[in-house]
């Protein structure tokens, strides 16, 4: 889907003689036409009744669990630190996103109905509201990044686990401080307007995916990958790692906002129970099942594990079995997720078969492969352990679950 | 006027004293080596110097500016780069997006220009641009780290142990880089284990000992003193 968007490595990167490659316009317009193929093919078959409503909803969870488990992967995968609260921002960015719709819909004079039938009031309602949702969460993420990203690993997990819990535990009690609803305590915030539906989630999806994606290709992403890669020699390089972290940290917490926008409509009821521990496990489980750092493996994975329960329900009993069962056995197979960190790309196929099926290192320049015999290949090997090589049999074999 | 003057610095890591009261300058165009065995506080003084690691006391200026307390990234900036210890390149780009990360602080059309240099000093690493920095050998893995550092167009170049845990035959080349490197306007620290090889191409040492500076002299006042060759040249 969106996950195959173009990289600007492969276009910055000097190209090889005689290998043809695709412009950025057409990897853009390409991209463009298979996300406007996929939504209308969805909607059509909404629209037809081929899909049932209780279907839809799941697609739409899948969509807001696509969100959530490639926002986290910024953090995880791209940023390399462990955060445990995901769930809190998600919860942060549905409560804000509701009460503000739900506030607005008299001042913008949208009634409930308007949101099914779409009219424009309606959706800019619901793009303030997400995007409201989103910055609150994000401003979440500040507060709560600025001093834990001073922490590392395992401390770093602990604290934001710790800040989920508080957030879990004032959207629960902050009505009786307040001393009007706001939240709805306990019980929950009722009475949402359903106003997800499978177009916006899509529509929100393919562009948040498209942001994730484009931050990551740009100078500031190359930056958070660095962080990971090593610190400091990022820092030495002139990185302001701290400014970085926190960036990706941010980003991060804004799309979970988002997704929590989301599901607030889709659901319709919000209760601070729902945003557990639990809840940033099962994000963070979608992560490293698919391969961290791997954005198709998240997308992958979020669709997977989102249906898989629902798929087990008949056997509901034994549902939280099977689905221990298949993650012990990805972990004992593929311990670096299912994708490890490969990603998909649309064009490197279209480019491959372009030129029959060579790759840009088949055409490296001459001088590389003729100098290989005569040159001193140092004895000893650095420190720096060669990687391992990228998995390219699983990326072709997933690629066809698109 | 010295390009870079550290006066009485003074590092801990917790309640460990790793530098107690350093001072040393280096003029435009010195190369300028700094030795000792293990412990003695090199690689801490040019980490510090850097900017990566806060000092206790003392003060560092770099052409009359005053870089403790200031980020490392500024620290870059302004003209001063380190290429850190043990290679640590980024082993998952490569060799040219790890350039590309060295160029940071630069604009591109600069890197463009920048990149046709360091190819200049590191064929190799022309030849390998499009292979992942992880799969190099030790040399060429040094060779990107250095490149990287020169890719911020410092004025001044830190180099902690180039040499290490390479093949005599690559010792030579790396050296036979950084005094090019020098010829071209690069004015260098080195910090070195190798002390004979460090002193050959420096013009001034300094030999530390558990955080302190015993002795300093030219490179080759230093090579043939009586206690530096029983303490770091085998006798």
């Amino acid at each position: 889907m969106t996950a195959s968007k173009p990289t600007a490595t492969q276009a910055g990167a000097t190209a090889a003689r005689g290998y043809r490659s695709l412009s950025m316009p057409a990897r853009y317009l390409i991209n463009a036409a298979l996300v406007v193929a996929f939504l209308v093919v969805g909607e059509l078959m909404i629209g037809g009744g081929v899909v049932s409503r209780y279907q839809t909803g799941v697609i739409e969870q899948i969509g807001i669990y696509i969100i959530l488990a490639v926002s986290l992967n910024i953090a995880t995968g791209y940023l390399g630190q462990l955060p445990l609260g995901h769930a809190g921002f998600m919860s942060v960015g549905g409560y804000s996103c509701a009460i503000f719709i739900m506030r607005m819909m008299g001042v913008a004079g949208v009634t409930m109905r308007d949101f099914t039938s779409g009219s424009p009031a309606a959706m800019g309602l619901f793009v303030c509201g997400i995007v409201f949702g989103g910055v609150c969460a994000a401003v979440c993420g500040l507060v709560i990044g600025v001093p834990a990203l001073r922490l590392k690993g395992d401390y770093l997990a602990i604290i934001t686990l710790g800040f989920a819990e508080i957030i879990r535990v004032v959207m629960q009690n902050i009505d009786g401080v307040l001393g009007f609803t706001l939240t709805g305590g306990a019980k929950g915030l009722t009475g949402i307007p359903s106003y997800t539906n499978f177009l916006n989630t899509f529509i929100v999806v393919a562009i948040s995916l498209f942001l994730i994606h484009a931050m990551m290709k740009s100078r500031h992403g190359r930056a958070i990958l660095s962080i990971r890669d090593n610190e400091i020699a990022a820092e030495s390089c002139g990185v302001n790692a701290t400014y970085y972290k926190t960036l990706a940290f941010v980003a991060s917490a804004f799309f979970a906002g988002v997704a929590g926008g989301l599901y607030a409509g889709c659901i319709g009821v919000m209760a601070p129970a729902k945003f557990g521990f639990m809840k940033s496990i099962e994000i963070l489980v979608m992560v490293v099942l698919g391969g961290m750092g791997s954005m198709l493996g998240s997308v992958i994975s979020a669709t997977v594990l989102t249906i898989l329960p629902e798929a087990l329900r008949a056997v509901s009993d034994y549902r939280m079995v099977v689905y221990a069962v298949v993650l012990i056995l990805v972990m004992i197979f593929r311990p670096k997720g299912l994708l490890g960190d490969y990603d998909f790309s649309m064009s490197r196929v279209i480019e491959r078969i372009m030129n029959h099926g060579r790759r840009p290192e088949d055409f490296a320049p001459a001088a590389a492969s003729a100098s290989d015999a005569g040159d001193i290949t140092s004895p000893v090997e650095g420190p720096g352990a060669p990687a391992a090589p990228s998995d390219e049999g699983a990326g072709k074999e997933a690629s066809t679950h698109e | 006027m010295s390009m870079l003057s550290v006066s009485d610095l003074a590092v801990s890591y917790g309640a460990i004293k790793a530098v107690k009261g350093v001072s040393f300058d280096i003029d435009e165009g010195e190369i300028v080596t700094l030795i000792g065995a293990n412990g003695a506080g090199k690689s801490t003084t040019l980490n510090t110097i850097a900017g990566l690691i806060k000092p206790d006391a003392g003060s560092i200026e770099f052409k009359g500016v005053a870089l403790v307390g200031a980020r490392p990234h500024r620290i870059v900036e302004s003209g001063l780069a380190l290429c850190p210890e043990g290679r640590r390149v980024f082993t998952h780009m490569s060799v040219s997006e790890n350039l590309d990360m060295g160029g940071y602080t630069r604009s591109d059309a600069e890197n463009r220009e920048t990149l046709e240099l360091v190819y200049e000093h590191f064929p190799r690493l022309k030849e390998r641009m499009n292979q992942e920095a992880g799969t190099l050998s030790g040399g060429e893995q040094q060779m990107l780290a250095m490149g990287r550092a020169l890719m911020s167009r410092p004025k001044l170049l830190m180099l902690d142990e180039p040499s290490m845990g390479l093949a005599p035959i690559l010792v030579d080349e790396i050296f036979e880089i950084i005094q090019a490197l020098n010829r071209n306007g690069t004015t260098i620290l080195l910090v070195e284990q190798n002390a004979n090889m460090a002193l050959k191409v420096a013009a001034r040492g300094y030999v530390l000992e558990t955080g302190r500076i015993v002795k300093t002299g030219t490179g080759a006042e230093l090579l043939v003193d009586d206690d530096v060759r029983k303490a770091y040249l085998g006798g």
